[in-house]
């Protein structure tokens, strides 16, 4: 279990250079930060099209100090599939991390992503997931939640955020987590605990994206964390053929515990024009995934 | 120069402070840190997106403003408040 | 180059077009294939699967979910360090369009057979060769055989022609769908271990390799300024007129190797007293050779001139050949919509005002074209620019009459 004094040895190390491209506040930074934490530096990334292609800045100069391959939109978990099987050819074990965006996983690398997990691919595949295409300038993805606003739902989207970890898990790959960047220690053990099993491992990791969300600048922990304690994000871990609540989201099994879900959703404006039927129609949703959730944890005792 | 060197630069890049610019620029806050409220917790460093807080041996923390781009997150994170998002320009 | 190459031990085998390239990366020792079936390509990479499955290659054969993922994977085995290959057709080439123009871009070698088909609808298996032209503008260096000893011969040579480091960019060998990849011809293949001191493994440092533990490179972030981007077109174009010089002298190596020399961008066939040259690419070339025979015994004095490589575009050769010629007819066995056909529209800035020229479209679609076929519209070109000067037919259609 990683603790504050073990990550205090990288107290000056920057893993990413800064004075990058992202926006103020931005989540992905923060994850990715924790990444690095998690595998010490020593990793390549492949990296489809989105914010982190435009976040390192520009040519002659990147903010990422390991070797990285910008990739198109929908092909990440096939280059990585072949960047894989080159180095374990030359005996090179190290870490081949796809960082990719929700839009990319979801959606347009859908079928790359499947076929990459079919094959138990032994890549880390890390979907850092702030809800839109943002870096197009938010909109709907796969992974949108219902009745966000968005550019093209501006009304708030009518269809259901995808559950593209649990797609993973029908894969049948060894390893499959839920993180959130407001909970690093989890995030960053489970990075570790993925990093002792071959084979195809998926982390789906929450980035609440202030300009996305529509949210301050600061709040881009807060919202995480509250995603969390509303039950609206649920931590689990899937390690091959166990699924377990990971600690932070274990007392929000239970409905009374979860803060009021206003909370999470007032500080976030593309939520802003929701009405009472609907904040309780999402809580119904958020019941129903706990109630999945759970099951399966006894499915995969 | 081979086809490999002329790739460098171009199609190629190396790590280096400031890619994106000189992002401390970009500040309308900046975060203060009251030293005798902070409690050295390294939160602050932990959560920082642009990586410009320093958690020093002495668990001391130390911010870059040359890059940072006073977001917030640093002030909003911090358990004891010890973080004051001054307006720039105020003295 | 390699040090002093003597002739191979050579084993004369008969084998389909597709086999015979499935040969070709066996003896190349490549690390990573990726394979999704199209036709006609499929027995490319069924009989791959096969010589790994019998330890006659040592390789990652990576079974992809579509053609799209099948060159994304290869180019990050590229990406790699790795020696890698796939092989695709029209409607397959056509879904890793993208990942064609990422691949050479990104100035990483890579092999790539494409087995010429036309493209629907209607849904159609046949050979056209619209789908390796289609190709032309991405920064693959493309290649196409006329027979199967060709098509063996210029898969092996790809390897050698892509990662040199004067070029680095991807080939692709074309060869014609059904007429070559599914007819037996007979061809010689040298042994592996003459092929293996010619050819060495790829060396991954070359132009880079991303690798955990290796150098803190990003390929492709974006440029400070777009002057870069247009830099890196011109050093592509660099590479792709060293290309040209580095084909000469891989195949003149290869020569030595195989006792086969080839031309090495294009082959001129009874050109050197030819007042009229044709022109074509791939199989149906033999048929043109057949034609040029009937019509030189009629006194016509013609000739064939073979383009092998379309990209890096000949131009030398072209021109030489064409100087002092009467008159130029060129065969496409595609169509680009609204312009007509590729090599046509390619050649016609070369052909001098008083030059006759005619740019035929025929094969569209796979329909045989015989030899009395071409000798015929060949024929006609030639009378017609006897009796009445040079001409100049940018869109000729043929077509012939299908029965009931």
């Amino acid at each position: 279990m990683v603790t504050m004094t073990e990550l205090h040895k990288y107290g000056t190390r920057k893993f990413i250079m800064p004075g990058t491209a992202a926006c103020p506040g931005c989540p992905l930074q923060v994850g990715m930060r924790q990444l690095a934490m998690a595998l010490d530096g020593k990793f390549v990334m492949v990296i489809p099209a989105g914010c982190s292609s435009i976040i390192p800045g520009t040519a002659p100069y990147t903010a990422y100090t390991v070797p990285v391959l910008h990739v198109p939109f929908a092909s990440s978990p096939a280059v990585a599939s072949g960047i894989v099987r080159a180095v374990r050819q030359r005996g090179n074990e190290g870490p081949v991390v796809v960082w990719a965006g929700d839009g990319a996983t979801a959606d347009i690398g859908f079928a790359t992503l499947s076929g990459a997990a079919y094959r138990n691919e032994d890549i880390l595949y890390i979907m850092a997931d702030n809800e839109a295409y943002m870096n197009t300038g938010i909109q709907a993805s796969g992974t949108t939640p219902w009745m966000a606003w968005t550019t093209t739902s501006p009304r708030g989207k009518t269809e259901d955020k995808k559950d593209v970890a649990l797609i993973m898990l029908m894969h049948k790959v060894p390893y499959v987590a839920t993180a959130s960047i407001a909970y690093p220690m989890d995030f960053i053990d489970k990075v570790r605990r993925a990093m002792q099993v071959k084979g195809f491992r998926f982390i789906h990791l929450h980035a609440p994206c202030p300009p996305g969300w529509k949210m301050d600048d600061a709040y881009t922990i807060r919202a995480a964390r509250l995603a969390v304690e509303t039950g609206a994000w649920i931590l689990w871990e899937y390690n091959q053929g166990k699924l377990t609540i990971s600690p932070p989201s274990i007392p929000f099994k239970d409905r009374a515990r979860r803060k009021p879900l206003e909370e999470y959703l007032k500080i976030q404006g593309r939520f802003a024009h929701l009405k009472p039927e609907d904040i309780k129609l999402m809580e119904e949703k958020i019941d129903r995934q706990w109630d999945l959730i759970l099951k399966l944890a006894e499915i995969y005792k | 120069m081979s086809v490999a060197e002329k790739l460098k630069g171009l199609l190629l890049s190396t790590p280096a402070a400031g890619a994106g610019g000189r992002t401390g620029t970009w500040r309308v806050y900046r975060p203060v840190v009251n030293y005798s409220k902070c409690t050295k917790c390294g939160l602050c460093w932990l959560y920082c997106p642009e990586n410009v807080i320093d958690w020093l041996e002495d668990k001391n923390v130390r911010i870059n403003y040359d890059y940072c781009k006073g977001c917030g997150i640093c002030a909003d994170v911090c358990p004891v408040k010890a973080i004051d998002m001054v307006r720039e320009g105020v003295v | 180059m390699t040090g002093q190459i003597s002739l191979a031990k050579q084993v004369k085998k008969v084998l389909v077009g597709d086999h015979a390239v499935a040969e070709a990366v066996k003896l190349a020792r490549v690390n990573v294939i990726s394979a999704y079936p199209i036709t006609p390509q499929t027995l490319i990479v069924e009989r791959i699967s096969e010589m790994i499955e019998r330890g006659e290659l040592k390789a990652d054969y990576i079974r992809v979910e579509s053609e799209f993922a099948a060159l994304a994977t290869v180019y990050g085995a590229a990406a790699g360090g790795a020696r890698a290959f796939t092989a695709t057709s029209s409607h397959g080439l056509f879904y890793m369009y993208e990942m064609l123009w990422w691949a050479a871009a990104s100035r990483v070698p890579l092999v790539m057979a494409v087995v010429t088909r036309a493209l629907g609808p209607p849904w159609n298996i046949h050979d056209e060769h619209t789908d390796l032209l289609a190709i032309r503008d991405s920064g693959w260096i493309i290649g196409m055989a006329q027979n199967v000893q060709e098509a063996f011969d210029m898969t092996l040579t790809a390897f050698k022609i892509s990662e040199d480091e004067k070029v680095l960019l991807p080939v692709a060998i074309g060869l014609d769908g059904f007429i070559l990849s599914h007819t037996a011809e007979p061809l010689d293949i040298p042994s592996q271990e003459d092929v293996g001191s010619w050819l060495p493994p790829r060396n991954p440092r070359i132009p880079y390799t991303i690798e955990p533990g290796g150098e803190p490179i990003t390929m492709g972030n974006l440029p400070k300024n777009d002057v870069y981007h247009a830099l890196l077109k011109k050093y592509m174009d660099e590479s792709m007129e060293n290309a040209k010089k580095v084909i000469a002298e891989v195949y003149d190596e290869y020569g030595k190797l195989t006792g086969r020399n080839y031309g090495p961008l294009t082959e001129c066939y009874r050109c050197s007293d030819a007042k009229y040259i044709a022109v074509s690419m791939g199989a149906w070339s033999g048929d043109i050779m057949g034609a040029i025979e009937r019509l030189r015994d009629e006194g016509y004095p013609v000739g064939l001139l073979r383009i092998r490589y379309l990209r890096p575009f000949p131009e030398e050769d072209i021109t030489a050949w064409i100087n002092g010629a009467k008159g130029v007819i060129v065969f496409d066995r595609d169509y680009s919509a609204g312009l007509g056909g590729v090599l046509a529209s390619e050649i016609s800035g070369f052909i001098p005002s008083n030059v006759s020229f005619e740019g035929v479209l025929a094969g569209l679609g796979g329909f045989d074209v015989s030899p009395d076929e071409f000798r015929g519209i060949i024929k006609e070109f030639i009378d017609k620019t006897e009796r009445e000067g040079p001409i100049k037919i940018r869109k000729y259609w043929y077509i012939p009459k299908v029965e009931g």
